[in-house]
């Protein structure tokens, strides 16, 4: 099995929890920077999928699985740029593809994809369906780099009919060890929002984006199909003040032709590096349906949207306005009421 | 009191639930529709008749009349099923792209439980089992000049028809007299419906020209009928492609909500009592 951008935590955890499959007898984790944590005895080799290095290396092993997780929409640390991600995204997609369409030992081939594909927009369907065009395409940024990377997959699907493709659509992954922009958003202070907007947020936990992944890059268990589409996200939704209001952090709305500037304002401080397609996820928000992934995939998350941003909450530590002390205070004024109002 | 405190704590804490479509039903019971309760019972004094036509528990398509420039009677129709109905069904009411474009507009809409007014959405409700209501006449109803009142305007493509079909659903046939005459419509500035990118700036005869207080509605006394269900479950699957049965049966509940209309006009006393 090949793994692509390990240097990730998601990456990472995933080479460490599927080498405990049974059926699973070698990984190879690649990615262009050594990561900075252990890959539990997988090899690691240092190429870049953009160069076509990465054919040799899957005639040579005998890969058998490739699961592509090196598409991202930030880079890896500080110093990288956008043009690099894009570049690693796109180019290297297309490289990987056409370096597992030569090699005959491929059988398997897992894309983590995201629910940016869809776009965000008002004149969108509230809920997407894994088959829902998106009324706007997007324009640029991750979101197109992930349409196009679908696009290529979409075209090696046809060429090798023989290999089964399974592409992932998460929703925004959170969990303790989240690295996301997203992630980083809701450690702000105070949380800048769009005016007269509460997006509806969905998010998958990390313990069940690695499962979800174990489970497309085995083989199917019975009555169940792991080769197509699916989203993945965690069962219902949050709004944006909702989920301000359960991490405890005020917020500070913004009027909408402001929000460029107050997010590129954020990101010349190094405070957070927001891009005009998250701006648009806060904005209008994005709910994607997950009946796929339950009767097709057969996979159930273990944790909800909110439980899974309940698990984040806790790793982040208690805001400005922790929502216990502001329940204990609401308690105490019902405390302090005379006893006979308080029986209806 | 301490229901009071207790519905704040949750509020404040961000400890309610909230389904896919955004709606948030503790807020539109506590808050939103003891706001608009008032217009319903004292201002407009709205009058429901045939609420045993909306069935009591599965889906149902209302399909109405659009009226009155702006959409007040979707928030009249959507208060008047909440308070009438015996299991209080909250009636998901599609609405035009429009609102969603608009800030705060679309935060309140969604939060009462509105969607966009596309087949994908609709279907999606009605196979949960909602009720979901429609106005298919859409900006030309709504829009349209005060001479032209209670005459329905083209049905859409009949989209509506084939999303009920597709779901089973029968449809409810809604008949809405009185929110033609609460904003009467004398012009329409098509300049400045361009300047702001809406399809109309309406003219009334205190809109703009009394600033804010134009805004004001005048209290018109109002009729909500609800007409007998058209069944849609002995279709077959295949049905839902045939333009030809679309065609008909858009027909029919227009005819019906016409008739229905005109009946309602003959019995109306006076637009203000």
């Amino acid at each position: 099995m090949l793994v692509t951008g390990v240097a990730r935590q998601l990456g990472g955890r995933f080479v460490r929890r599927v080498q405990r499959e049974p059926d699973v007898d070698r990984v190879i984790g690649v990615d262009a920077v050594p990561p900075e944590h252990h890959l539990g005895g997988a090899d690691f080799l240092r190429a870049d999928i953009r160069h076509p290095t990465i054919g040799r290396v899957l005639a040579e092993q005998g890969v058998d699985t490739v699961v592509h997780m090196d598409v991202n929409g930030t880079p890896l640390g500080k110093r990288g740029s956008r043009a690099t991600v894009k570049e690693t995204n796109v180019i290297g997609t297309m490289q990987l593809l056409g370096a597992c369409q030569k090699t005959p030992s491929v059988k398997r081939l897992v894309i983590k994809s995201s629910t940016n594909v869809y776009g965000s927009a008002p004149r969108d369907p509230a809920v997407f369906t894994e088959s829902t065009p998106p009324k706007s395409l997007p324009s640029g940024g991750f979101a197109k780099d992930v349409v196009e990377v679908e696009g290529y997959v979409r075209g090696f699907a046809r060429r090798r009919p023989d290999v089964a493709v399974c592409v992932l659509r998460f929703a925004n992954v959170l969990g303790p060890c989240a690295d996301s922009p997203l992630a980083e958003y809701f450690s702000l202070p105070v949380l800048p929002t769009v005016l007269g907007f509460d997006p509806r947020l969905q998010f998958v936990h990390e313990d069940d984006a690695i499962e979800v992944l174990r489970i497309a890059a085995g083989e199917p268990a019975r009555s169940t199909l792991n080769s197509g589409t699916f989203n993945i996200a965690g069962d219902g939704v949050l709004l944006l003040s909702q989920a301000a209001r359960r991490l405890g952090r005020p917020t500070l709305p913004f009027f909408l032709p402001t929000v460029t500037w107050v997010g590129s304002a954020l990101r010349s401080v190094g405070a957070l590096d927001f891009s005009p397609e998250q701006i648009r996820l806060l904005t209008h928000g994005r709910v994607v349906d997950t009946t796929q992934m339950r009767e097709t995939l057969g996979f159930h998350p273990r944790y909800s949207t909110p439980e899974a941003f309940a698990d984040f909450a806790r790793s982040r530590g208690a805001g400005l306005l922790p929502p216990e002390t502001l329940a204990r205070t609401v308690d105490r004024i019902a405390a302090l009421m005379p006893a006979g109002s308080g029986q209806n | 009191m301490a229901h009071g405190l207790n519905f704040l704590r949750r509020r404040i804490t961000g400890d309610y639930e909230i389904d896919d479509f955004g709606y948030d039903a503790e807020l539109t019971d506590q808050v939103i529709m003891s706001v608009l309760r008032p217009f319903k019972e004292k201002y407009f004094r709205v009058e429901v008749k045939g609420i045993e036509n909306i069935p009591e528990k599965g889906a149902a398509l209302i399909v109405a009349n659009h009226s009155g420039t702006l959409p007040v009677d979707g928030l009249m129709l959507q208060v008047a099923v909440h308070d009438h109905h015996p299991a209080a069904r909250n009636v998901r009411m599609l609405a035009a792209d429009l609102v969603f474009v608009l800030p705060l507009i679309n935060e309140l809409s969604r939060k009462l439980g509105h969607t966009l007014a596309c087949a994908e959405d609709a279907q999606t409700l009605l196979e949960r089992g909602e009720v979901v209501g429609v106005m298919p006449e859409g900006f030309k109803g709504i829009g349209k000049p005060f001479s032209e009142r209670y005459k329905l305007q083209r049905f859409g493509r009949g989209g509506f028809v084939q999303t009920a079909l597709r779901a089973g659903a029968p449809i409810v046939p809604c008949s809405i007299v009185g929110a033609e005459e609460i904003y009467p419509m004398i012009g329409n500035s098509k300049t400045l419906a361009r300047l702001f990118g809406i399809p109309y700036f309406p003219l009334t005869p205190a809109f703009p020209w009394l600033g804010p207080l134009g805004l004001v509605p005048l209290p018109t006394k109002w009729t909500i009928q609800f007409g007998e269900p058209i069944p849609t479950d002995g279709y077959s699957p295949e049905a839902a492609d045939d333009p030809m049965l679309m065609f008909n049966l858009t027909d029919q509940v227009r005819e019906t909500i016409q008739h229905t209309l005109y009946k309602l006009l003959v019995q109306r006393r006076s637009v203000f009592f």
